[in-house]
């Protein structure tokens, strides 16, 4: 009994440290925004490589999403006699959960993996040292162009999920239930305002805040060599992907309270 | 303090412990300008840890360190840190050139983000430096298609990139064939003598240190056994300094003989 409650309160320490760190880590990075050099052609180029080679996975994604929620909506909602309603859920289901949530898991599997070796690697090869020897910031210069990239990045890739969500949804509309794609439209319209993205998009960019700053941080402290390297990988994935989801609930209730109109 | 002033790179009394080990024990350097001081030393002895102190990548526990007149382990800004990697270059010893870069890259890197100039200019600068190292037309290709030797006398290019004084060498020529390995010790020479550097050298490569030393100081257990010219270590009969010279197979009176 004792020993179990010596190992619940060690993870718990380690669990506290850990997130210590984390805020440290993530405090360091973002102070560091406005000093300059600004490399703001280091966070385009990082743009480019989480954001617009996303585009195939997370386009697809949003896509799929969209023609499964059709296809079961239309059937539950087929019982009720209201298919007509197939827009509004799809689209908002879309725009204020489903768009963001699965867009930030997917860049959080690609691209924070991909952060964290990379950082993970040129730690072990020493890179990250001759950085420094240069009198280059590595944190400012590997770190917060990353992070300031991901934040960008994630409400576009969201907005993308968002649209093709909404256009599968709308070939199962049209296909299966025979609704005409202009009373789609209309109906998609009448149900989802500007308003609706805003929350969703708010939401991309903090998950795009924890997956640079999660993935930054776990290669920053890779040890053990190559196995390290592995080792902070997955860590990145788990852990943003931990991450996003309990934030989302946390997010999710506090803008409800403050936007009444989003829930 | 006086003293001090007569030396540009000077260490006393480190003491340092990595992971429950003390690998500095009251380490004590003075390196004059325009001076070239090889540290021998077996693996483990403290050398690249020494290097690595100097240059500010490890921090030891105790003592006091200054270079070209800055106290560097009184350093509490990143500022302060930044004026001594701007007049010190530092070789290490895997090279870690930035891999995702071709080697013009690498190079230019620090000269575009220290120096303002054009990229047009900085390409001209590194096409200069790559041959200077005997590398030129090479600059397009990626550090991974390079020998090791190569990838050496790059690094060494993007160490000399922008213009240090001081240079610190952590086994510029381990694990490279002798040809390259003399051209890479030819190399350090010439920057010595004709660029005017002042230069540490941490090697195990004897034949290295008395073709560039002006003075070698002996590491072992971290501790400095001796310290002198490479005529001194020719002659002395401390065990270690003549074992490490000319090998455990040849005792010192058979040598001698």
């Amino acid at each position: 009994m004792i020993n179990s409650l010596r190992q619940l309160g060690r993870f718990f320490i380690r669990c506290a440290r850990y997130f210590g760190e984390f805020i440290l880590f993530a405090v360091k990075a973002m102070g560091m925004l406005f000093d300059r050099p600004p490399f703001i052609r280091e966070t385009i180029v990082q743009m480019y490589h989480i954001g617009v080679r996303s585009v195939p996975l997370i386009g697809l994604a949003g896509l799929s999403i969209g023609i499964v929620l059709g296809m079961q909506t239309i059937d539950i909602l087929g019982k009720f006699g209201a298919t007509q309603y197939v827009a509004a859920v799809v689209g908002l289901s879309m725009v204020e959960e489903l768009g963001p949530v699965i867009t930030a898991l997917l860049v959080a599997g690609r691209a924070g993996s991909g952060i964290s070796a990379e950082l993970g690697s040129m730690l072990v090869t020493r890179q990250i040292d001759a950085l420094k020897v240069l009198a280059i910031n590595p944190v400012k210069y590997l770190a917060t162009t990353r992070i300031v990239a991901c934040i960008l990045v994630l409400p576009l890739l969201t907005a993308l999920a968002d649209f093709l969500g909404i256009l599968g949804g709308m070939f199962i509309g049209v296909t299966q239930a025979g609704i005409h794609y202009q009373a789609y439209i209309y109906k998609t319209l009448d149900f989802i305002y500007i308003t609706d993205f805003l929350p969703g998009l708010i939401k991309a960019s903090v998950f795009g805040l924890i997956i640079g700053t999660v993935a930054c941080h776990e290669g920053f402290k890779v040890q053990g060599g190559t196995e390290g390297v592995g080792r902070s990988t997955t860590s990145a994935v788990v852990l943003s992907s931990l991450m996003i989801l309990i934030s989302d609930v946390y997010m999710t209730k506090i803008l409800v309270t403050l936007w009444p109109e989003v829930g | 303090m006086e003293k001090s002033r007569e030396y540009v790179i000077v260490a006393e009394d480190l003491w340092m412990t990595l992971e429950g080990k003390q690998v500095l024990k009251g380490v004590d350097l003075r390196v004059e300008s325009g001076e070239a001081l090889v540290i021998l030393g077996r693996s483990g002895a403290g050398k690249s840890v020494l290097l690595q102190c100097i240059i500010g990548l490890m921090t030891p526990d105790s003592g006091r360190i200054i270079v070209d007149g800055m106290e560097v382990t009184a350093f509490t800004t990143e500022k302060e840190w930044k004026k001594l990697w701007m007049k010190v270059g530092f070789l290490f010893q895997g090279g870690a050139l930035f891999d995702s870069m071709t080697l013009s890259e690498n190079i230019a890197f620090p000269i575009l983000k220290h120096t303002g100039i054009t990229e047009k200019r900085a390409l001209d600068c590194t096409e200069e430096l790559l041959s200077l190292v005997g590398l030129e037309g090479e600059g397009k290709k990626l550090p991974s298609e390079l020998s090791g030797g190569m990838q050496k006398r790059a690094s060494l290019a993007r160490t000399l990139a922008l213009g240090p004084s001081i240079v610190l060498y952590d086994e510029p020529t381990s694990g490279l064939d002798p040809v390259t390995s003399d051209s890479i010790s030819r190399l350090i020479k010439d920057l010595n003598r004709q660029g005017g550097n002042t230069s540490i050298i941490v090697t195990h490569d004897i034949r290295l240190a008395f073709q560039i030393a002006d003075h070698i100081a002996m590491l072992e257990d971290g501790k400095v056994i001796m310290a002198g010219t490479p005529e001194e270590f020719r002659r002395s009969e401390m065990e270690h300094v003549s074992r490490f010279i000319y090998g455990s197979e040849q005792p010192v009176a058979g040598r001698e003989g």
